[in-house]
């Protein structure tokens, strides 16, 4: 398998005098000792709360800032000293819409695609598939105020495109769309996978992770708490059933009965999460007492990382 | 990481996709820009030129509105390029995010801030040659070394961009640009003999005019412009080609502090 993709031993701290949202990162540590390595054709995820250090790991593996100390490798080229050149052959998906307002849908890719220096006969002969991509056949001429949220994102994600590139970034790809416009965007990059693209995403979404990424990693304050395909996580770190139970009286409920039957629970605000391994006997004991309601479900990537990262806001 | 930020630029072609952007985003408006370069020269040159000429038969030598004609060559250079800088810099970089999106290509920042200054340059040349073409339709000037005020109005354009850049790269707001506008732009054009000669000055005045690159704009338009070839000719083109360099690199340091945070 050929490798894309590899870090070792990644740091990068905020010396400085710059403040972030009311806090100050004097010294702060937002990349602490990751390594990694993407297979090619590979979809991996940088999973993590918010500040957990995803965009910043993007924006070394760019190039376009530098690590304290570790090593980057992207395509062959050393990071940042070849930065330029390894960017010839990625894409990017921004987390924030920066498409060009004055100008139309096509004018946006025909302009992007210069900056890799390709000729305007490239790029016009990329037009059409890009367009078909990105359901906007019928929105070549329009202008970008005109479109909505999830065109934008798609015209984004076929912009990224434009070069031809091997390896494609996606931050956040899907925050702020509605429920169709994300299935649209995920069937996309699968078939950019099933194309034999590497994909690089960074997400909140456990769902859209769960889904699409081969492999993920899981950050919080900077470091890499856990990596593995999503399957194992959750083998590995989390009973195979959950049982959400809510109503009133829960908390009391929870004091009294939980550890009976679950081995290990959270209360969370007016639910408590049960993580068992055979649910029959706490869904026999919730029947008999009618008052409480609750849902039973598998386990999934979001236990796994509430589990890692903790249920307390991280703001 | 000091020394990075401090690394002498890295020139390369790659700044020629983002001037032809920024072409084509001007392109949509070309008319209004042109109609603007050409009309505020207009106005002040025969406000001012026929208002106060009149009281001011002979300036310098010549006619008020001769006199005038060449200051306001430069200061309408000077203008286009700070504007360009400052406030249409300050929205590609901050506000629209285009510089975040070119910079996920192969192109590097010292290519963006290139780029910001030779099309800010380009504006200026433009203006330029709009106020030109005003003073010989009005008749102020017939000389042919007069056509040395296009390749002038590029270098006043560049050393007004890579100066105004300085600026961009330290504003935290819009409003920061009004010091800069307030101290340094508007004095500059009270002191360098747009309206009125240095020599009218008292001297302590007319040693801050001597190392205002305005002046030294000015001191090569209003011959040039008269038919005659200025005097210490290499002087002033060193010192807007030395404010050029100085404001280039200094920016350059500012914009890589400001974009590796």
């Amino acid at each position: 398998m050929t490798v894309v993709i590899s870090v070792q031993n990644l740091h990068k701290s905020y010396a400085g005098h710059k403040s972030y949202a009311g806090q100050s990162y004097a010294g702060h540590k937002v990349i602490n000792d990751i390594s990694l390595s993407i297979n090619k054709g590979e979809c991996y995820g940088l999973l993590g709360p918010n500040g957990a250090g995803k965009t910043t790991t993007l924006r070394l593996l760019l190039g376009l800032i530098e690590p304290a100390s570790g090593t980057i490798n992207l395509l062959g080229h050393p990071i940042p000293q070849q930065a330029s050149t390894a960017r010839l052959r990625v894409g990017v998906v921004p987390q924030m819409d920066n498409l060009d307002p004055d100008f139309t849908v096509a004018e946006n890719l025909l302009v992007y695609g210069r900056y890799f220096g390709m000729t305007d006969a490239q790029i016009t002969s990329r037009l059409p598939m890009l367009l078909e991509f990105a359901n906007l056949a019928s929105k070549r001429d329009a202008k970008i105020p005109t479109l909505s949220g999830g065109m934008k994102r798609r015209l984004t994600l076929a912009r990224a495109l434009v070069n031809d590139p091997e390896v494609i970034f996606l931050d956040e790809p899907t925050t702020g769309l509605d429920p169709q416009a994300r299935h649209l965007i995920w069937q996309r990059l699968r078939e950019l996978t099933a194309q034999g693209k590497t994909l690089l995403l960074t997400t909140h979404f456990m769902d859209e992770a769960e889904r699409l990424c081969h492999r993920l990693a899981i950050l919080d304050q900077g470091r890499m708490i856990a990596q593995d395909s999503p399957r194992t996580l959750i083998q590995q770190h989390i009973e195979a059933q959950v049982v959400e139970v809510f109503g009133e009286h829960v908390t009391a409920w929870a004091a009294e009965n939980a550890a009976t039957f679950a081995p290990r629970f959270e209360v969370s605000g007016e639910t408590v999460f049960c993580y068992v391994t055979e649910a029959q006997p706490l869904l026999t004991h919730l029947q008999e007492h009618g008052e409480l309601r609750y849902l039973h479900r598998p386990a999934n990537l979001e236990d796994v990382f509430l589990k890692l990262t903790g249920r307390e806001m991280r703001e | 990481m000091k020394s990075q930020l401090l690394a002498l630029p890295h020139l390369s072609l790659r700044f020629i996709p983002i001037w032809r952007r920024h072409f084509l985003v001007w392109k949509t408006m070309a008319v209004t820009s042109i109609l603007g370069h050409l009309a505020d020269p207009i106005i002040y040159m025969l406000g001012l030129g026929y208002g106060l000429g009149s009281m001011l038969p002979q300036m310098g030598g010549t006619s008020y509105l001769v006199f005038l004609a060449a200051g306001t060559i430069c200061y309408s250079t000077m203008n286009s390029a700070t504007f360009e800088a400052l406030y249409s810099g300050f929205a590609r970089m901050h506000e629209q995010r285009t510089w975040e999106a070119i910079l996920n290509t192969p192109i590097t920042l010292d290519d963006i801030v290139v780029s910001e200054i030779l099309w800010a340059a380009s504006k200026s040349l433009l203006s330029g040659l709009a106020v030109l073409v005003v003073i010989w339709m009005l008749g102020l000037s017939s000389s042919i070394l007069s056509l040395w005020l296009i390749p002038l109005s590029l270098l006043v354009g560049l050393c007004f961009a890579a100066l105004g850049l300085i600026m961009t790269a330290l504003a935290p707001s819009y409003y920061f640009f009004m010091y800069y506008f307030t101290l340094v732009i508007t004095p500059m054009m009270l002191l360098s003999g747009v309206f009125f000669p240095v020599e009218q000055l008292p001297p302590m005045l007319q040693i801050v005019a001597a190392i205002l690159p305005l002046s030294h704009a000015i001191d090569l338009a209003r011959p040039l412009l008269n038919g005659l070839l200025p005097s210490a000719m290499l002087l002033h083109i060193s010192v807007l080609a030395a404010y050029t360099v100085f404001g280039f690199y200094t920016s350059l340091v500012l914009f890589r502090r400001r974009l590796s945070q």
